[in-house]
């Protein structure tokens, strides 16, 4: 039954497994039933001899990005059914529903609508519930997909574009999550709110008019709810399905990136088919992922809206926390010393809101948004990468990624600074000056620790290759000394260590020619440039060349011959 | 990039790049489900058990939903759980967890796990593409006139620039210009007023000066706040609060200009934090400070409420406090600054900063 599959990996050799499916001697098959009549409208063998059998490779990291994908399906599912009955209004009318604790009380049609839901639609408690789990999960999917496609190098050429668009799938679904979060308009919500609404007022020149334009008039209104709905159900979802289509359309069209490895290169895709294997797996998973969603929901309860009451401008509860995405930037405002502010003639400039605030999330997107190029530009490559890095053969890249987690972690903590006082019995004024120094100098180390990492394991691959495997037997040699017995790696082993692509830094290129004019040569290398690629792969470690590897098994097999043969 | 480059994925095979020769794909290994008919039947059974307990979950689920009462409330494991939602969620979910697993188990163990190789093609167009591309779109230029007729171009892009403009204006009524004289009765301005009563919040009733002791703290609002309704209460809720505090006039300090804005020791203040805008909420007797649970800024009650610590940049606002003929605590006027968070428009220099008279 097993076959060997042995497939030769240079594209001009036939393919011992045809993937279309059409070998020597095709044997004649009629088309299923049913599917004639869709072929005569749309083509649909066309279709599918094209993408029934294209092959998808395998690796579990590569889930994350289904993760997210999944999660918001759940999403939609779950929002239309809560839709069928919010009522998106901050009209004041008096609760009548069944929680006893608020009947009678006054409140926003949109907050008595979302005990409704909770208290007397049957399911709606779990839906609600369903709803809020899978946000948090589409978020953190998200981040960690983008974290695995930042450290194995997936944002490189031919997949900027694809990169580009994630980025912009990150902010969309933070709109989308923020402004679901405002819905239900309880105390949570609108303390939210209120913390937007400094937000937009803190941008200089415009921002009082973003407010009184967002808000219609002064906060809170009374139509911001209505507003945020449509962003909610109409807007960012919409935005985010075609930013989805056109995200996977792309992975479609450049074929999924793979790890290194025998028989892997970058002119193919090792893997699994789309049918059957990836429909049963992929659609699999997605009834897992929903599965999993539902029985959170049913068992970890979360957003208990009754509880928190109302929006109340005068009133917050103690400890309040927004979802963990926010996070960050909840600690980045309680990081700010007194005094950021500047009183310029009749202006007020607020620094202490809008750099942290504003400034942060754009400094951000604006990084991730240019990561790709820069990178690009300081390896001064412009070939395509199909083959993923395995992230200690860029250690600097990977350094900085470590680093950049590390000040969002430091961010993230101060978010929780004052939980942090009172479970350790510390002093939230301590713990926040601690953060403040901190939030620079992890990061720092952060890089330095990692890159370090990366240049041993660099280095350890170095060895391995070279020298084999540390068989574990000591030999003694005939002049009573000890040493190691090294047992080689397979080929596979070693051609997975060294195929990566070994960066020269660039040399800056000369500004004048030889008459003393400068040169307008656009693929010039600048002396900065050139400073920043030294500094970018100036460190890493050689791997083996031909020669090297020639060298090393030379001087085993000479060793060989004096050493005693070992007794196996 | 050279025309010679776009066809092909080729460093791959490059001696420099690979020290190493790719061995090409390892022997295929049999799973147990492959080698072992039993192992394989088991692995059919356990997919079949899988999808088989769906419909058994699929009509608990509805059984639950017709048959336990919503409002049944069941403690377990120290907390209350809504039985109805609980078991929903339980039979729903495993439901829906059980496809998925059958679904998975099934391509895992049954179906075929050879691996496939499909090659790839550059993301570029070949030579050829790429000239014909370039012949059509010359075709196509030269069609549309552009070429001879310079200015349809230019022309075009600007009347469609210009839709920018009415697209805009079209979003100007959103909400109220924020003018001068519409902030000065919007966000510069709250219900204070000359004579207007400070009123506990909970139960509206007036504060007099011997309902505070030292070290009290009394969350106010001015009595005119609970004539109105709907988004009129909500906004004046969001700007008019007040956090009205007992202090021994010996162990504070009142600037020469504040003289008289206090009643024996009592002050008032803004409750709106100058940072964000939260309520502030924590207050500890023995500082004098108070702290906002948003971000913490602390700010000094005895002291003109000056910031002490967080991101706060201007101190909370104080309203001139006095007490009218029947005894009760009233406003002399406004704030005199705008409360709550910055905005761009505002005139901060009024606001007290630690030194002033
Ligand atoms: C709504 C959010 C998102 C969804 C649903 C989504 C979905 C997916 C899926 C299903 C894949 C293929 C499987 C995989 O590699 O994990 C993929 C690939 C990819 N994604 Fe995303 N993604 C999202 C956000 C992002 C973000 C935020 C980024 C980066 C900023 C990003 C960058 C990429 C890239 C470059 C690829 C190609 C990876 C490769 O071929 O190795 N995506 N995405
Ligand atoms: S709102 Fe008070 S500290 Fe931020």
């Amino acid at each position: 039954m097993a076959r060997p599959a042995d497939v030769v990996p240079t594209p001009a050799a036939p393919e011992p497994r045809d993937t279309t499916g059409a070998s020597a001697a095709p044997p004649q098959r009629t088309m299923p039933r049913g599917t004639t009549w869709l072929d005569e409208r749309m083509g649909l063998a066309k279709i599918g001899k094209a993408g029934l059998r294209k092959v998808f490779p395998d690796h579990w990291s590569f889930l994350l990005g289904e993760i997210a994908l999944y999660s918001f399906i759940v999403l939609l599912i779950t929002g239309i059914f809560l839709t069928i009955w919010f009522r998106p209004s901050m009209a004041e009318i008096e609760y009548t529903g069944t929680y006893e604790l608020m009947r009678g009380r006054h409140v926003s049609e949109a907050f008595a609508s979302a005990l409704d839901i909770s208290f007397d639609v049957r399911g709606g408690l779990l839906v609600r519930q369903i709803h809020h789990w899978a946000a948090l999960l589409f978020v953190a999917a998200i981040t960690a997909h983008m974290l695995r496609v930042f450290f194995t190098g997936a944002f490189r050429k031919p997949r900027e574009i694809n990169w580009l668009i994630g980025v912009g799938l990150m902010a969309t679904s933070l709109i989308a999550g923020f402004s679901g979060y405002s819905l239900p308009d309880d105390l949570l919500s609108g303390t939210g709110l209120r913390f937007v609404d400094g937000l937009i007022r803190s941008i200089p020149v415009v921002g009082t008019w973003l407010e009184f334009f967002v808000f219609g008039g002064q906060f809170p209104g009374e139509l911001l709810i209505s507003r945020l709905y449509m962003v909610h159900i109409l807007l960012v979802p919409a935005v985010i399905l075609g930013l989805i289509s056109a995200h996977l359309a792309l992975v479609v069209y450049h074929k999924h990136t793979q790890f290194p490895g025998p028989g892997r290169t970058e002119a193919n895709v090792v893997g699994y088919p789309l049918f059957p294997v990836y429909m049963a797996k992929a659609g699999g998973f997605f009834f897992i992922v929903f599965g999993a969603l539902i029985l959170m929901a049913a068992t970890m309860s979360i957003n208990q809206v009754w509880l928190y009451g109302p929006y109340n401008p005068a009133a917050v509860t103690a400890g309040s926390q927004p979802d963990w995405y926010m996070g960050w930037l909840e600690g980045a405002l309680r990081l700010i010393p007194p005094g950021w502010e500047s009183h310029w003639g009749n202006t007020t400039w607020t620094w202490s809101v809008f750099l942290p605030g504003v400034g942060l999330m754009g400094l951000l997107f604006t990084v991730l948004a240019l990561w790709p190029f820069v990178e690009a530009k300081l390896l001064g490559d412009t070939s395509e990468h199909h083959l993923l890095d395995r992230p200690r053969n860029a250690p600097t890249r990977t350094a900085l990624g470590v680093a950049g987690m590390t000040c969002y972690g430091m961010f993230w903590l101060n978010g929780a600074n004052d939980i942090i006082a009172t479970q350790f019995n510390v002093s939230l004024n301590a713990v926040t000056m601690s953060i403040r120094v901190l939030v620079f100098v992890m990061p720092v180390i952060a890089f330095f620790v990692t890159k370090r990492i990366c240049l041993s394991l660099q280095r350890a691959d170095r060895e391995r290759v070279l020298h084999g495997s540390e068989s574990g037997v000591l030999v003694r040699d005939p002049a009573g000394g000890y040493a190691e017995g090294h047992a080689p790696i397979s080929q596979g082993e070693a051609f997975t260590l060294t195929q990566h692509k070994q960066y020269e830094p660039l040399e800056a290129s000369e500004t004048e020619d030889e008459h003393g004019v400068r040169r307008r040569d656009p693929n010039a290398v600048s002396g900065f440039t050139a400073r920043m690629s030294r500094w970018f792969v100036g460190d890493d470690v050689r791997k083996p060349t031909a020669a090297e590897l020639e060298e090393a098994h030379h001087h085993e097999d000479a060793s060989d011959d004096d050493m005693p043969r070992q007794l196996v | 990039m050279s025309s010679t480059e776009h066809n092909s994925l080729a460093p791959v095979e490059d001696g420099t790049r690979l020290p190493v020769a790719n061995p090409g794909l390892g022997e295929h290994v049999e799973r147990y489900t492959d080698a072992d008919p039993a192992a394989a039947r088991r692995a059919y059974l356990q997919v079949l058990t899988l999808f088989g307990l769906v419909p058994v979950l699929a009509i608990a689920f509805v059984v639950v939903y017709f048959a336990v009462p919503q409002h049944l409330w069941v403690p377990l494991l120290g907390t209350q759980w809504p039985l109805n939602s609980l078991l929903l969620g339980l039979t729903g979910g495993l439901a829906v967890l059980f496809i998925g697993l059958g679904a998975v188990h099934w391509a895992r163990q049954l179906m075929s796990d050879h691996e496939m190789v499909e090659q790839r093609h550059p993301a570029s167009s070949d030579t050829a593409t790429r000239e014909a591309f370039a012949e059509k779109v010359h075709a196509g230029v030269m069609d549309a006139g552009v070429s001879r007729r310079g200015m349809l171009l230019g022309s075009l892009g600007g009347a469609l620039g210009i839709l920018a403009v009415p697209a805009l204006v079209s979003l100007a009524d959103m909400g109220p210009w924020p003018t001068a004289a519409v902030r000065r009765e919007t966000i510069e301005k709250t219900l204070w007023t000359e004579g207007e009563v400070v009123v506990n919040d909970v139960n509206a009733r007036p504060l007099r000066p011997e309902d505070l002791e030292i070290g009290q703290l009394v969350n106010a609002e001015p009595a005119s706040l609970f004539d109105l309704h709907g988004v009129d209460y909500m906004t004046e809720k969001a700007k008019s609060p007040l956090i009205v505090v007992r202090m021994d006039p010996n162990r504070i300090q009142i600037p020469e200009s504040r003289r008289d804005w206090q009643v024996g020791g009592i002050l008032a203040y803004s409750k709106i934090c100058t940072h964000v805008g939260c309520p502030i909420t924590l207050w500890e007797q023995q500082t004098h400070h108070v702290l906002c649970p948003c971000h913490q800024s602390t700010f000094d009650l005895g002291n003109s409420g000056v910031v002490v610590f967080g991101p706060a940049a201007r101190s909370l606002p104080q309203l001139p406090l006095r007490v009218n003929a029947d005894g009760y605590l009233v406003a002399q006027s406004d704030f005199t600054v705008p409360v709550g968070p910055s905005f761009f428009e505002r005139d901060s220099h009024n606001d007290y900063v630690e030194g002033d008279q």
